[in-house]
């Protein structure tokens, strides 16, 4: 992966004039290089990761990975079901896996009430959707290679050889 | 009570007085550190945990751990080429630190003279004289990227001349040699029949070539005592664990001393330093990249404040000139931590000839960085 992305994926809030010195290369050609990532779809947003473990906020949410079984279609296998199912605004993720089932999802409502009626009522309920199997999450630790704690700090003294 | 006279000429570092100053103020951003900014990578921290629950909370022999020792061999043959029998050539340490007085110890006789080169890391001068020899400094500055000569070198032997100590890449400089370089020295030392410490500790942080080992020099493994330790590159400081390579009669000459003295590195350090040449190497990648990435801001934006800077080769420091402002090494460091609350270290820490510099480590984030740059641009405008 080239190094400006490398840098962006880290931390989108530097600006291109920071990235250019980092890596000695002209503001300019940066800047380009950036855009054309951009429209190129390379790089699709830039945001904020929160942690919401530390907000103790009531209307969090819940989230629950569902595990769906569908049947494969002819010509367009599973992408055609798997369109069709992760367009819906209450999937946040979605993805194919190899084993027991094939479709994993993860789905944001704001009760368990919610969540079970979209199961029951939009996934379930589908053509070639053969069966799901429904996990609340009960706690995050670690997401994205971010662990969801205050961060861990070095305790070295502020001087030394 | 009268005190060893070696002992009390040894100067009580009058660099202490700023950093209790330091260490006593609170929201510093800190530039002053000569250690990573990052924790031991998990998996090593985890095996010393496992080794612990284990039960390994002994002592181990004197020279280390077999299997480390083993493991060390390896890694440097695979590395470098650089072959070590693990029985005979190393010697597990507490920190190289350890290992450099070992070698200054076991190699010194009274008024042999060292060569020791200046501004350097402020342990080589003080433990090759407190030896008993009488260590001597080859000054470097700003003009030619803090570097040792061959001329330089060659003309301070005289017949008393027994020890070269190079380090490199360098701590306070970040100096570095390439292999052509250190080529030259080689012929010195082969011609002057010189013994040569050459501390590595920071070999796997080098940015724009490939290190070098001075034993791996034509004719250089038997003149040569090579210290590494795990400190800078696995990010392992306060684990303190390193290592000498040398031939086996230097080896064994230092670990008489060190068995008298530490006895042993902790087992822990050791299981842990073991984990670290196994499975570390991604972690040591990683963080050169974070590091390399850092040192190009930080030059560059030193030279935008219009500090003169050297670009280092390696490791985490930065050496700017601050000639220019006026101000003492200490004057620039004191005014800067009182009025900016920047800490970086005077360099005159690093032997006379560092006066009119100071030690910068980038071993920090990089909104640390730039919020130290901004503050430095303040305080170089008042």
């Amino acid at each position: 992966m080239d190094e400006i992305l490398e840098i962006l994926e880290s931390d989108a809030r530097l600006s291109a004039e920071e990235i250019a010195k980092m890596v000695r290369k002209p503001v300019a050609k940066v800047k380009s290089l950036i855009k054309q990532y951009e429209k190129d779809g390379v790089i699709l947003k830039y945001k904020t990761i929160i942690n919401k473990e530390l907000l103790h906020e009531e209307k969090n949410g819940v989230r629950a990975l569902i595990e769906v079984k569908v049947t494969p279609q002819k010509d367009v296998g599973f992408d055609y079901l798997a369109e069709r199912i992760y367009r819906f605004p209450e999937v946040a993720s979605c993805y194919l896996l190899s084993g027991s089932y094939d479709l994993l999802l993860i789905i944001e409502g704001k009760d368990i009430h919610t969540v079970s009626s979209f199961v029951a009522e939009k996934l379930a309920p589908m053509e070639n959707v053969r069966g799901t199997v429904t996990h609340f999450l009960l706690k995050k630790y670690k997401e994205d290679h971010q662990i969801l704690k205050r961060k861990e700090r070095t305790k070295r003294p502020a001087i030394s050889f | 009570m009268k005190i060893s006279k070696r002992v009390e000429k040894v100067a009580p570092s009058g660099i202490r007085v700023f950093f209790d100053l330091v260490l006593g103020m609170k929201d510093v951003i800190s530039l002053g550190v000569g250690e990573p900014d990052f924790i031991t990578p998990w998996g090593i921290r985890e095996k010393a945990i496992y080794s612990l629950e284990q039960g390994y909370t002994s002592y181990t022999s004197n020279k280390g751990m077999i299997e480390l020792r083993e493991e060390i061999s390896s890694f440097l043959k695979k590395r470098f080429g650089l072959e070590y029998d693990p029985e005979e050539e190393i010697l597990i340490t507490v920190g190289s630190s350890e290992a450099f007085d070992l070698a200054a110890r076991t190699l010194t006789n009274s008024g042999d003279k060292i060569l020791v080169p200046e501004p350097s890391y402020v342990s080589y001068f003080p433990l090759f004289y407190l030896a008993g020899g009488s260590p001597h400094y080859l000054k470097t500055t700003i003009d030619n990227g803090f570097k040792l000569t061959p001329q330089q070198i060659e003309r301070a032997c005289d017949k008393n001349t027994k020890v070269l100590v190079i380090n490199y890449p360098a701590n306070p400089t970040g100096t570095s040699y390439t292999r052509k370089e250190l080529l030259e020295f080689a012929k010195i030392a082969k011609k002057r029949n010189l013994i040569v410490v050459s501390d590595e500790v920071y070999d796997e942080l080098t940015y724009d070539f490939n290190h070098t080992p001075f034993a791996t020099l034509p004719g250089m493994k038997q003149k040569t005592v090579y210290l590494n330790g795990f400190s800078k590159s696995y990010a392992m400081t306060g684990f303190r664990v390193g290592y000498a390579c040398g031939p086996k009669n230097i080896i064994n000459h230092m670990n008489k001393i060190h068995q008298y003295t530490m006895l042993c590195a902790s087992i822990i350090a050791q299981m842990a330093a073991i984990e670290a040449l196994k499975n570390g190497s991604k972690s040591v990648l990683q963080m050169k990249k974070e590091y390399q990435r850092r040192r190009e801001y930080i030059v560059g934006e030193l030279n935008r404040i219009g500090l003169r800077v050297h670009k280092p080769e390696g490791a985490f420091y930065v050496f700017p000139s601050i000639r220019n402002t006026g101000y003492s090494s200490m004057d620039f460091a004191l005014n800067l931590i009182k009025k900016k609350k920047v800490a970086v270290v005077p360099g005159t820490a690093f032997g006379p000839s560092g006066e009119g510099y100071i030690r910068m480590a980038y071993a920090s984030s990089l909104d640390n960085l730039k919020e130290a740059i901004l503050r430095i641009s303040e305080f170089l405008k008042r």
